[in-house]
């Protein structure tokens, strides 16, 4: 009786272990897992980074999963899902996994809120599957909590504090008080701001903190008007910025003290208005009015979406593009061979300009100093830029010698 | 001038700020406590009533091209109204039970308005400009006070003082304490008691509706406006003395005072002080500061 | 008379084997491990929330504060200190068991809503801390927690042995609750439920059973947070908000109050609807509310609670049945 029970059990086990290997060689054949590409883009749907990416970044990923598509006729099926992290590190870790696990996710993008992608990599990380940040700035992507799993595409907060926060301080600009958004993301702009100030001869007077998705900024901002100091920089981002503006102009603090908005994206300058916004320098990675490659994909975009994309919507484009084509080029969608490819490519296209993929898997690419413009420089619809300066990648990201990233070899 | 190294001015500024938003917790506790005296219901809603109002504001200014004045008046009106079909077909049916049930439904009822117009509107905040009138600042010395916070304040002490005054001064009110004190009895003398609990339900969440429109042009609109300030008016309640109006009216504008004294020696304390506050209370004067001992 | 006398329990040990079997399969007609460790963890959560609530009469608003201390310092033993999963899991039962002391020997100095209100502020200070200390990593949450092994042979970052330790610790405590339920302790709580004064009268010291209860409600709420911790590799701020402590209150109600099993099946229930309707967006949250109403309306005892009343009524008619047909010499 009980020999024949574990005989069976034994037929059983073996039957299931034949199937297993017989799925993996069938994985082996074919190169790409379930013979399909499936992109997630894990983002903020509906709270206060919805505009800077939102659902413009899922219709940016469709655009250029449609434009590999038709370039390429590729033999397999491609395609995007997208779910909403509401600003959650537990809901968008949540999500990555089961993603990875269960839905045959080959590629994770844009995962704005900096909480929500350091929280999403350490999952790409252990599924050892791909992510490429297009939305979040935290440099601890690619410093403490790298790993090779996780890229960071678009923007840091050390490229914004190097491109504006340098160009401000050399302006004049020396005392600072920064108000930041208390997480991740607040918290790195501003260290990172605060090397930049200390090193061109400038001295921080203080911060405060406020949540992220404050309803009233007027507290934080009395606090920051008694400082005294001549620049209050806003470290945080979306819909904060926009209403830290606002309230400092109702309170009167513009009159006295100068604002520094240290991330702010077009889709802020939008909603603020010129008015408000006019002769403020800010750095961005990407503008649609630069040359007549990104005023087609601007102009794309548009039709889609009715209104211009951001430096993240583009970014998003972009890294979903670059995937691809390393899919292509390393004839698998493994996530060590895709990287690999990319680390080989040298880009120069509408969006990353003289850009490579670093060790430490930050795509390093050219960033621009810009100054928003007087309402009567403003000639046509989204005209808000003065494009001051072009920083070259090598200065506007950290440089690897700073590196905290255990990936990359000292030497 | 300083006061422990703080410069007087930043104390004052913080204090004037505190106050404008003590005023909402006063608006907002005091329908509570008006809620809680006569009905014995905990009206968890009342957060959803007062998004409610700032979003009746703002479809009336985005839909109908009708300004604040219009808003302040008919919103209050239109959610009094719905809060009235709710005591009918809800609330009603749970005066009997333990105060536990009471709390639930409105808790339930709170998940599904605010998810209804989270599912309209999504969560992020939906400007409302401040009334022509009311626009511009006044420089006060030691800080520059936008002129619609300062009519915030009048505002809601106005309705404050008329609410107190209605309940504590006249008539009407006479019978509503009295229906609070032996429904049977009022019941006896002619009183129709039913309705008496309905329309004070339906005045607690007009004065939350109110207050929404108030804050609308401070305030990002947003469907989370009101669950994100519950707790403390509750807290507020719960210290002012459950059903007392005075106690709830000067708690509100005491604790906003407070919140603002806390930003300044330590800015990050300021939204948990309340809940410190509450649990003192509690512990020592269980019937609140304004409550008397059953 | 004795049969009667072990229905319960019959009945108990045979929802505990259904569940070990259902739970046993479950990875194998298609649900997605995590997605079931979730629901457990919700489980026992709610079952140490019922033990108050359902089996003592104490409402409680803060125990999100347990549920979230313990996933913290388990995350933190694991990660920082590098213990051991058993030791961190100890660790983190201990401190919410610490901490349950401290809320309960304050909160039972008041009765009723006061009650709830206590545990409501001090679960609000406790969020305070969180968020403020660096140690949680305030926003972004404590992350990368290591899943680590069972002592040393049973590698837990693989998913589904992990799934089976839950499994295990799941129906341990089920069997716990049952334990605590039906001791003669037990029967003192349902007294002091019942009818306080006359408990206090009949020379029970009251303060101490319910202090007791509340420190064991939230050792157990321990448990559930630090496997909660343990499965997502990350404890996070979300897990302290009062909207958890209301997400358990509706779980326990859904299921049944005062029943053991009506809280696991009210969690899995709510867990289910999050993860499959999350597409729906705030629909969830709709939904979520319309069944507090429904509940509170028409259904206060929940669905295991109704399921009970149900058989109740069919045993009684059966019996009644059977007494007619008997002769009369059986009275």
């Amino acid at each position: 009786m009980n020999t024949t029970l574990c005989n069976a059990v034994g037929t059983a086990l073996v039957a299931i272990g034949l199937a297993a290997s017989g799925a993996a060689s069938a994985q082996a054949q074919s190169k790409l897992s379930g013979n399909a590409i499936r992109i997630g883009v894990l983002t903020d749907l509906s709270g206060l980074y919805s505009d800077i990416s939102g659902q413009g970044s899922v219709a940016a990923a469709q655009m250029a999963v449609d434009d590999f598509i038709a370039a390429n006729k590729p033999g397999y099926k491609i395609d995007v899902i997208a779910a909403d992290h509401q600003n959650k590190p537990d809901v968008g870790s949540g999500k990555a996994r089961e993603w990875y696990d269960t839905q045959g996710v080959d590629l994770i993008v844009d995962v704005v809120n900096s909480g929500v992608g350091l929280a999403a990599a350490k999952v790409a990380g252990e599924k050892k599957k791909l992510m490429i940040n297009t939305g979040a700035g935290s440099t601890r992507i690619t410093n403490e909590d790298c790993n090779p799993y996780s890229i960071h595409w678009a923007y840091d907060t050390y490229a914004l504090a190097a491109v504006a926060g340098r160009a401000i301080v050399q302006g004049g600009g020396k005392s600072w008080y920064f108000l930041t958004a208390d997480y991740a993301f607040g918290q790195s702009l501003e260290q990172d701001t605060t090397g930049i100030i200390k090193t061109n001869g400038g001295t921080v007077l203080g911060s405060v903190r406020h949540p992220l998705n404050a309803s009233d900024f007027s507290s934080f901002l009395l606090q920051a008007q008694a400082s005294k100091a001549q620049v209050i920089g806003l470290a945080n981002a979306g819909g904060d910025t926009i209403n830290s503006i606002k309230a400092a102009n109702e309170f009167g603090l513009t009159k006295s003290q100068s604002l520094a908005g240290l991330l702010v994206f077009i889709s802020d300058v939008h909603s603020l208005g010129l008015n408000v916004a006019q002769g403020m320098q800010l750095t961005d990675g990407w503008y649609w009015d630069l040359n007549e490659d990104t005023r087609k994909f601007g102009r794309r975009y548009f039709e889609k979406m009715k209104k211009m994309p951001g430096m993240v919507q583009a970014g998003t484009y972009s890294a979903t593009l670059a995937y691809l084509n390393a899919v292509k080029a390393a004839g698998s969608d493994e996530a060590d061979a895709v990287t690999a490819a990319m680390r080989k490519t040298r880009y120069n296209d509408f969006y990353l300009r003289n850009g490579h993929l670093r060790d430490d898997n930050r795509m390093v690419h050219d960033m621009y100093l810009m100054q928003v413009k007087k309402p009567a420089e403003s000639k046509y619809p989204w005209d808000y830029y003065h494009v001051k300066a072009t920083v070259p990648g090598d200065e506007a990201f950290q440089p690897m010698a700073a590196s905290r990233c255990p990936m990359v070899k000292k030497t | 001038m300083e006061i422990f190294g703080i410069p007087l001015q930043a104390m004052l500024g913080q204090l004037l700020l505190g106050l404008v938003n003590g005023s909402f917790y006063a608006m907002l506790s005091l329908g509570l406590a008006v809620i809680f005296g006569l009905l014995n219901i905990i009206n968890f809603s009342h957060g959803a009533m007062y998004m409610m109002g700032a979003y009746l504001a703002w479809m009336m200014m985005e839909y109908l091209g009708l300004g604040y004045w219009w808003s302040l008046a008919a919103a209050p009106i239109v959610v009094g109204a719905f809060g009235v079909l709710i005591e009918r077909v809800l609330i009603r049916h749970v005066y009997k039970l333990d105060h536990l049930y009471g709390l639930l439904l409105t808790f339930g009822l709170a998940l599904v308005i605010e998810g209804v117009y989270r599912d309209c509107f999504g969560v992020s905040g939906q400007p409302y400009g401040v009334p022509e009138a009311l626009r511009g600042a006044t420089n006060l010395g030691f800080m520059i006070l936008p002129n619609y916070r300062a009519w915030v304040v009048v505002a809601s002490l106005l309705v404050c003082f008329l609410t107190w005054f209605v309940i504590e001064r006249t008539r009407i009110g006479s019978y509503l304490r009295a229906g609070t004190e032996n429904p049977r009895l009022m019941q006896a003398f002619g009183v129709n008691v039913p309705r008496m609990v309905m329309l004070t339900y339906g005045f607690g969440v007009a004065l939350a509706a109110m207050a929404g429109v108030l804050a609308a042009p401070i305030i990002q609109v947003s469907p989370l406006m009101g669950s994100n300030v519950i707790i403390v008016v509750f807290a507020v309640v719960v210290i002012g003395g459950m059903g007392s109006i005075l106690g709830s009216i000067l708690t509100g504008l005491a604790l906003g005072l407070i919140e603002g004294l806390t930003r300044v020696f330590y800015p990050e304390a300021s939204a948990t002080v309340v809940f410190v506050i509450m649990a003192l209370v509690l512990l020592l004067r269980p019937a609140g500061l304004f409550g008397r001992e059953s | 008379m004795a049969s009667t006398g072990n229905r319960p329990a019959r009945d108990f040990g045979l929802g505990l084997l259904a569940l070990a079997v259902f739970g046993a399969i479950a990875p194998w007609i298609g649900l997605y491990p995590v997605f079931v460790m979730k629901a457990l963890c919700f489980a026992m959560f709610a079952c140490a929330f019922n033990l108050l609530l359902g089996f003592t009469g104490l409402l409680s608003f803060g125990h999100a504060a347990f549920f979230a201390a313990a996933g913290y310092a388990a995350g933190y033993a694991l990660k920082v200190w590098g213990w051991s999963t058993l030791a961190g899991l100890g660790f983190a039962v201990v401190c919410a068991g610490m901490l349950g002391l401290v809320v309960g020997a304050l909160a039972i100095r008041r009765q009723g809503i006061y009650f709830a209100m206590v545990t409501l502020a001090l679960a609000q200070m406790v969020f305070f801390v969180f968020l403020q200390s660096r140690f949680t990593g305030g926003e972004d949450g404590l992350q990368g927690i290591p899943r680590g092994d069972l002592l040393g042979l049973i590698d837990l970052s693989n998913d589904l042995n992990l799934y089976f330790v839950i499994l295990g610790v799941f129906l341990a405590t089920l069997a716990g609750c049952y334990r605590i339920v039906h001791s003669p302790y037990g029967q003192v709580l349902k007294a002091i439920r019942e009818n306080e004064p006359r408990a206090l009268s009949l020379g029970y010291r009251v303060d101490r059973y319910k202090l007791l209860a509340f420190v064991l409600s939230a050792t157990l709420c321990g448990v559930a947070g630090a496997c909660e911790a343990i499965v997502f590799q990350l404890a996070s701020l979300t897990n302290v908000e009062f909207v958890i402590s209301g997400d358990v209150l509706l779980m326990t109600l859904v299921g049944g109050v005062g029943t053991l099993l009506g809280p696991v099946v009210g969690s899995f229930v709510l867990v289910a609807m999050e993860s499959y309707l999350a597409q729906f967006g705030s629909w969830v949250t709709i939904i979520q509310g319309s069944i507090f109403l429904i509940c509170v309306m028409a259904f206060r005892a929940g669905i295991v609670g109704e399921v009970i009343k149900f058989l109740q009524r069919r045993d009684d008619r059966s019996k009644a049945r059977m007494a007619e047909g008997a002769l009369p010499s059986s009275t």
